[in-house]
């Protein structure tokens, strides 16, 4: 713990030291310490993540992999803010500010973006009508205006153009009778108008055909810039071939045991989990 | 027990009106009514739903004299310029009195319909029964006025507004307005019935019955919102006969009263006709809202639809009663029921009964409730989108209940249901209360 702390106060001195200095730049966008979360498990919590450390600066692209059950998912929900899991140790900070004191709306608020790994069905819900809600309740929030029918259906129509998608999905209640393909890429035009600092994409590439992940690839890599950074969960190499990202981290039994370059992920590609499980142990 | 003595409630709140009636049918109503009483929480009927705030005031005959500039401004409210019930034939009852002034006259509803009001012509006609009910008995016996429509064979009548906006009287008043509506061979009509009350200082009952006759292959929606004020007591019931290949078709919206109930019998007499009785309700506070029906089919091949769902806050209480009567000649039948209810605090209740009663062998009817509380996971979904907590939650209430909305074929009706709602929305749910 004083370890954590010493490590903590020595980044906290670098970064007064930059700001000081005039360099206005973050070296890092979020920054996740000594995580630990668990779940109720009928009456007994159930420690899901158990340590996760973790910084992504931005204008990056950081890939998560790991064995199902890992703990990939629980960390999306629990930085997207999710009530059922507990966080029982550690520290997030996001852009700054304290990322586990913020609710799921501030946090989506001020840029955080988790693209469901198995998108919601709201019956009922107009898909045009949630995206405008949203898109103006994150605006209002970051003191831009709001956009009106007009603006909203024109930023809404080159966003659906680019992924291929039907002016009828914008009809439809929200995912329901989608396809999945559908619905991962309703996830990617919902990121799209939201303009995240950080996306997280949980599994979005999986049940997706090659075009589709093609299609979900570009939507992702449209919003590359220097203000854009994507955290990645994925079990497959062909979307990060798409992406490109710049750090692999493996996940197992609730932390990241390794990071490295994309040659990482090639390497997983071949040999599997095993060695990084053990690792673990 | 006395055996003399009614079970059922004192009519004490009614006493000095229905002492002093003369007609002989009126005299015959309280007669019925005198023998039972108004029914107490024995009779099976009105369990769930107690009458006993009935027992805490006189009520006595509105005046027939009202305030001309709160009734145009009641109506203004309503139907501001450019809405979707504007410009429709309006038929409007002040306190129970047909007010003229502010009715569409008969030359200008369309060709093949006429309105005569109750009062200038008094017709209980058969359908509904003071001898079986307590409340149309009552109504029976102190009804005053009402409007009697009629649309000729063959005649698409559009749309009519009805509305019964009570304004303030002087003191404790009660309104017993009987209506009727009689569609000919092939007719078709849209009636949007209102009963509004908003700013009303004491306490008002409102006691409406309507009978609805509609003829062969005819075609009648009738769309109701109930928006009475929060101390109001609304107890309306509606008889209706449908001949074969035709259709009545039912939406009510409950949103106001203290205690409300709408209580709906539909005989199904002829071959192929059909019967859809849907509702919705959004209640708060220590509301009572009660939405019954009785659907009867007598005949064979005939279709009966109900979708009811139900938003609870607060302490509120919803209760639905749905009976399905088949008679032994009604083969073919085709029933469905649904009840559905949204309790977003842990002081809300909803009592559901549904009754099927089949004496003929090959029907199909189903039935269905559930209750539940929001979903969690579509309530984060939202959130994780930038929108707030309450406004979440009231996103997901209002697509519940314009889920069913949306079975209200007639879209100027639907539209008016759906603005009311968004309004009752904002006022409703409000706090990120929810059961745990």
């Amino acid at each position: 713990m004083t370890v954590v702390t010493d490590i903590k106060r020595k980044q906290d001195l670098c970064r007064d030291v930059a700001e000081t200095s005039g360099v206005k730049k973050m070296s890092e966008l979020l920054k996740i310490s000594g995580l630990h979360a668990s779940i109720d498990a009928d009456g007994t919590p159930k420690e899901i993540l158990r340590g996760v450390d973790l910084v992504i600066p931005p204008g990056e692209v950081h890939a998560i992999m790991g064995p199902n059950g890992c703990g990939k998912s629980t960390l999306s929900y629990v930085l997207a803010g999710r009530e059922e899991y507990e966080v029982t140790a550690g520290s997030v900070s996001f852009i700054g500010r304290d990322l586990l004191a913020m609710e799921p709306e501030e946090r989506a608020a001020a840029g955080l973006f988790l693209a469901f790994q198995s998108p919601v069905e709201l019956p009922g819900v107009n898909n045009a009508n949630f995206l405008r809600t949203a898109v103006n309740a994150v605006r209002r929030a970051r003191g831009e205006t709001e956009l009106d029918a007009v603006g909203f259906l024109k930023a809404v129509r080159a966003a659906t153009k680019n992924l291929s998608m039907s002016d009828d999905m914008l009809k439809r209640n929200v995912n329901v009778g989608f396809s999945g393909g559908e619905k991962k890429r309703n996830e990617v035009l919902q990121m799209t108008m939201l303009q995240p600092k950080l996306a997280i994409l949980d599994e979005t590439d999986s049940g997706l055909d090659v075009d589709a992940l093609r299609i979900v690839a570009e939507g992702v890599r449209n919003l590359r810039s220097p203000d854009f950074s994507a955290l990645v969960i994925t079990h497959h190499q062909r979307l990060l071939d798409y992406l490109g990202p710049d750090r692999i981290h493996v996940m197992a039994k609730g932390r990241i045991v390794r990071s490295g370059g994309p040659e990482l992920a090639k390497q997983i590609d071949v040999e599997g989990y095993a060695s990084f499980l053990a690792e673990a142990a | 027990m006395n055996a003399i003595a009614p079970a059922g409630r004192s009519l004490a709140p009614f006493e000095t009106r229905l002492a002093g009636l003369h007609d002989s049918q009126r005299k015959a109503a309280a007669g019925d009514l005198a023998r039972v009483g108004l029914p107490g929480p024995r009779i099976e009927a009105w369990h769930y739903t107690n009458l006993r705030a009935l027992s805490a005031h006189s009520f006595t005959e509105p005046d027939a004299r009202f305030d001309e500039q709160a009734a145009h401004a009641a109506l203004e409210a309503l139907f501001p310029k450019g809405s979707a019930l504007e410009k429709l034939p309006r038929l409007v009852l002040v306190n129970g009195h047909l007010a003229a002034g502010l009715s569409a006259s008969a030359a200008s509803l369309p060709a093949g319909v006429s309105c005569l009001s109750f009062a200038s012509s008094p017709e209980f006609g058969t359908l509904a029964a003071p001898q079986r009910d307590p409340l149309v008995a009552l109504n029976t016996a102190l009804a005053s006025d009402g409007v009697r429509l009629s649309v000729a064979s063959g005649v698409n009548a559009g749309q009519i507004v009805l509305v019964s906006l009570a304004l303030s009287s002087s003191g404790t008043v009660s309104f017993h307005p009987r209506h009727s509506v009689a569609l000919g061979a092939e007719a078709s009509l849209t009636l949007i019935e209102i009963a509004a009350g908003d700013d009303v200082s004491d306490p008002y009952f409102h006691n409406p019955v309507l009978t609805c006759s509609v003829a062969e292959k005819a075609h009648f929606e009738h769309v109701k919102l109930q928006r009475e004020a929060g101390d109001a007591i609304h107890l309306a019931t509606v008889y209706a006969d449908i001949a074969s290949h035709a259709t009545y078709e039912s939406f009510v919206l409950g949103l106001g009263a203290a205690l409300a109930r709408h209580e709906v019998h539909a005989g199904l007499s002829g071959t192929h006709a059909a019967v859809h009785v849907n509702g919705a309700q959004l209640l708060g506070d220590a509301q009572v809202g009660d939405i019954t029906s009785v659907i009867m089919h007598g005949a064979p091949d005939c279709i009966s639809r109900q979708t009811v769902r139900n938003v609870l806050t607060d302490r509120a209480r919803a209760v639905f009663q749905g009976k399905v009567l088949v008679e032994r000649v009604a083969q073919k039948t085709d029933g469905y029921q649904m009840n559905q209810a949204l309790l977003l605090s842990p002081g809300a209740e909803i009592d559901a009964k549904p009754e099927l009663e089949i004496y003929a062998d090959d029907v199909r009817c189903s039935h269905g409730a559930t209750v539940g509380a929001l979903d969690e996971e579509q309530l984060f979904y939202l959130r994780s989108r930038g929108i707030a907590d309450a406004h979440a939650r009231r996103i997901l209430v209002e697509a519940f209940l314009i889920e069913v909305t949306e079975l209200v074929q007639n879209e100027a009706a639907r539209d008016f249901l759906d603005g009311e709602l968004a309004r009752a929305l904002v006022k409703r749910v409000t706090t990120g209360e929810n059961l745990s």
